[in-house]
């Protein structure tokens, strides 16, 4: 073990424990390596954060910035690769950072939770749920009888609790799931509760309720809770501390408001200024403010709406089988109609299971509507021949959420962005080669990742890659499915600004699919919210920003972290 | 539950029949003459021919063969062998021997299986690892013939720990070292299986919560890994029972158990289509239940499976 006697750069470092409290959890200059195959790597350097009892404290960075592996080391869950080689975890003053794994079974539970990220992936599928809160408790020395189980269940919000405890994990949707997970986390009373992410798998009302929750709770059992977020906003709406990791290391820390109006450290202000919350402004507006001015000048050049996507009545009903050959009909679009314009993007919000993913479907003719018509350019496609769709496909290209789901691994980049072309026999092998490099260039791309493979790339790239591919066929609409809300907030930033430029040169439609409300205002001219299916608004986005009419809309917009904490723009 | 069950059964009708009817008619197909067969070297008179021809219906078409061959099956009445015997006699012989030996077998590849994969998968790139790993592939290459006769040798003669052969009184401690060896390349398969998926399961987001929830290390792996890595072990083990049933004629014969694979050769020799195809069908309806079953255990595994919708 090496010790660091370096003084501690000073990075503005909050000095807690002015008064006689001891700190319960203290960090100082933590270091954890990995080891990879391609020799080690040092994930988190110098590292210092200190929690009071009771306290909240927010660690923020992107992915990759340190800070799940900080909250792991307080755990003693570091991966088997990686070691602390440094510093000290001091939890109520015992160096906790190399403490033997037996000393680690007992601390963690009853003295350390933790609540994890996904709920989909953190819950044994093959357990009830009872079962998975009893042997928590059991481990901890606690009382696990059926009661005990229900009250703890209850008390993180689940109703039901004695019939939900005999049910698994598959039978609850994400936000219970992130219930019992906080139920098992809190179920021993821990004086300190590692969330890490807690929230960033659900939709923003659930995770409003499910934040406003873990607040009460945790408030109630003075617990001192270690959030971890990659959302500044989140961060400081809820954390009393809000340390700010970059690259493996502390960049600022300090009280969250004050750390939010005023950043010093480079990073923090990239970060607040790209934090997509409701105070930025559209971002072709703020681009081509002139050119606006131009087109308010003759508006009347302008014939009258070039819609070139009409949508009319859509329904999409699915057959729900209930045992024994009895189903019902699930309407999974319902009635939904609207228009796109030529030129402009149309944004979809709404939670999942709202349907709009299932309209992006029906659009690009990848599910057939039950009901309705999608008329492109004035002719219905449900009427396309097959050489016809094949046609349409040219014109009308999707991009997808995933960037690592949608690229095939085994094709490099050249290949994946000219196998449309080649698919649609465009051009010869010169010319496809010729294409592609502009198309790289277009979205800022070397040249040189022509030969590069999908996991060589980040998650910006990627998705770079999926739009050059979309854009290969010099498509007219674009339908982005989630295409930005898989990146980190200062990637989703240049992604959206890459494609506003995109719209701005090549005339482009967009119709983006979201369930980010702070994306929509940064990029759309027209809001559907979309709810069970039904479409519940419409209207230019800034006024269903400004004034939003249907409750289930203002409750979309409340539930966006950090939106109250915001100043009103100021934009030059 | 019951109506899953129901169907899964009923489908082995189609299987059953498509099954028999193959093998009956590749035996029709065979060359050469059964009942000259029989006589060996002796030229019998032509009326005793007739006679035993028409006998074994020898004489009839294959369709009327084959139908005769189903009245029999359904009237659980298999008619009797080229010899005079009883087939229902004789597979009643067979059947509970290499039932035994498959059992010991799959109970041996099963457990040791298991076993070892889960110490390999926990310590993956260990020394105890690497030797399994080593040690199963050389497993998987030598034919079982191979293995089979050093097993003999080593354990029967040289070292005396067990009979050799086996012979007519088999019981479960004579069969042991034939289903060792017949066990053993399954073990083999069994064995990277679990490791695979114990070392998989191991880096799964639900282990490293139930970690954090404090719970020890052995219940861990009890609870959380073992359980889960199960799914695909028993999806190979239930395939595999009927392997073992049918595929023991190799190990039968090293160690001269009276049981399925033996009497299976012996009939083949004999080209007896009636004690062939009584046989697969047997056999098959291992293979429907064993299948069945390994449906049923992945329900309990797993959960989300759920089988009446």
């Amino acid at each position: 073990m090496r010790e660091n006697n370096m003084t501690i750069p000073d990075v503005h470092v909050e000095e807690a424990g002015n008064s006689g409290v001891k700190p319960l959890l203290e960090i100082r200059d933590l270091a954890i390596t990995f080891k990879t195959s391609t020799g080690e790597v040092q994930a988190v350097r110098n590292a210092h954060l200190t929690i009071m009892p009771g306290e909240t404290v927010a660690i923020v960075g992107e992915s990759g910035s340190g800070k799940s592996t900080t909250a792991l080391a307080a755990i003693g869950l570091l991966p088997n690769n990686g070691a602390v080689t440094g510093g000290q975890i001091l939890l109520d003053g015992e160096d906790i950072a190399h403490a033997s794994e037996k000393r680690m079974i007992e601390l963690r539970g009853n003295t350390i939770g933790m609540v994890p990220q996904d709920p989909m992936s953190n819950l044994n599928p093959v357990w009830k749920i009872g079962y998975q809160v009893k042997e928590t408790l059991r481990a901890n020395g606690r009382p696990s009888g059926p009661d005990d189980i229900a009250k703890v269940l209850e008390q993180a919000g689940l109703p039901d609790a004695h019939r939900r405890a005999n049910q698994y994990p598959h039978e609850f949707s994400g936000g219970m799931r992130q219930r019992a997970l906080i139920a098992i986390g809190l179920s021993c009373q821990p004086r300190l509760l590692i969330a890490d992410e807690p929230t960033s798998a659900l939709d923003v009302t659930v995770q409003r309720q499910i934040l406003d929750h873990l607040d009460t709770m945790t408030t109630d059992l003075g617990t001192a809770v270690l959030l971890i977020t990659h959302d500044l906003g989140l961060a400081a709406e809820r954390a009393d501390k809000v340390v700010v990791m970059y690259q493996g290391q502390v960049v600022e820390s300090g009280p969250s408001l004050e750390l939010l109006r005023n950043p010093r450290h480079p990073y923090t202000k990239r970060l607040v200024e790209s934090a997509p919350s409701l105070a930025s402004r559209r971002i072709q507006v703020a681009k081509e403010l002139g050119v606006e001015a131009a087109d308010l000048l003759a508006p009347t050049e302008e014939p009258a709406a070039d819609h070139v996507l009409k949508i009319q009545d859509l329904r999409k009903v699915y057959k729900l089988r209930q045992g024994l050959g009895k189903a019902t009909d699930f309407a999974a679009v319902d009635g939904v109609s609207f228009d796109v314009t030529r030129g402009t993007t149309t944004a979809i919000v709404g939670e999942s299971g709202s349907g709009k993913s299932t309209v992006a479907k029906m659009v690009l003719q990848l599910e057939k509507p039950t009901e309705g018509k999608i008329l492109f350019d004035g002719v219905d496609t449900a009427a396309l021949k097959p050489a016809e769709l094949f046609k349409f496909r040219r014109r009308v290209q999707p991009i997808f959420q995933d960037p690592y789901g949608s690229l095939d691994p085994m094709y490099n980049i050249f290949r994946t962005i000219e196998e449309p072309l080649r698919v649609h026999k465009i051009g010869n092998k010169a010319s496809r080669v010729k294409k592609v490099r502009e198309l790289l260039d277009q979205v800022s791309l070397p040249q040189s990742s022509m030969q590069r493979f999908p996991n060589e790339l980040s998650g910006g790239q990627r998705q770079r890659v999926a739009i050059a591919r979309a854009l290969a066929l010099d498509p007219e609409v674009i339908i982005c499915d989630e295409a930005v809300s898989a990146l980190d907030v200062l990637v989703q930033a240049q992604v959206l600004n890459l494609l506003a430029d995109l719209q701005a040169n090549l005339g482009l439609t967009y119709l983006f699919i979201t369930h980010d409300l702070a994306v929509v205002r940064q990029i759309a001219d027209h809001v559907c919210v979309m709810e069970k299916g039904k479409l519940v608004e419409t209207g230019s986005t800034d006024d269903v920003f400004e004034s939003p009419q249907q409750d289930y809309t203002k409750a979309l917009l409340n539930a966006i972290p950090g939106a109250k904490l915001m100043l009103p723009p100021e934009v030059a | 539950m019951v109506r899953f069950i129901l169907r899964r059964l009923l489908q082995a009708i189609p299987v059953f029949l498509g099954t028999t009817l193959l093998v009956y008619y590749m035996v029709f197909a065979l060359p050469g003459d059964p009942i000259a067969a029989l006589f060996g070297d002796r030229q019998p008179p032509q009326a005793v021919i007739d006679t035993l021809r028409s006998q074994y219906h020898l004489d009839e078409p294959f369709w009327v063969q084959y139908g005769l061959f189903l009245q029999n099956i359904f009237t659980f009445n298999l008619g009797n062998d080229f010899t005079g015997q009883p087939i229902a006699a004789s597979l009643a012989r067979v059947f509970p021997v290499t039932a035994m030996l498959a059992l010991e077998a799959l109970l041996i590849q099963t457990v040791f299986g298991v076993a070892f994969g889960v110490f390999a998968g926990l310590r993956r790139g260990g020394v105890f690892d690497s030797t399994v790993l080593v040690a199963s592939l050389v497993v998987i290459a030598v034919p079982t013939f191979v293995l089979g006769f050093v097993f003999q040798l080593v354990f029967g003669v040289q070292l005396g720990w067990a009979k050799p052969t086996v012979g007519a009184n088999a019981d479960w401690g004579n069969l042991l070292l034939p289903a060792t060896v017949l066990g053993l390349v399954s073990f083999a398969y069994v064995l990277r299986l679990t490791r695979a998926s114990v070392s998989e399961s191991m880096n799964a987001d639900y282990v490293r919560t139930a970690t954090a929830k404090g719970l020890s290390r052995p219940r861990v792996v009890m609870a959380h890994i073992l359980r889960n890595s199960l799914i695909p072990v028993v999806t190979f083990l239930g395939a595999d029972l009927g392997g073992l049933m049918g595929g023991a004629i190799v190990t039968e014969a090293i160690f001269n158990v009276p049981g399925v694979g033996n009497k299976l050769y012996q009939a083949t020799l004999r080209t007896e289509g009636p004690t062939i195809v009584s046989i697969v069908s047997v056999l098959v309806l291992v293979f429907v239940v064993a299948n069945l079953l390994v449906d049923l255990l992945y329900a309990w595994l797993d959960p989300r499976i759920r089988y009446d919708q």
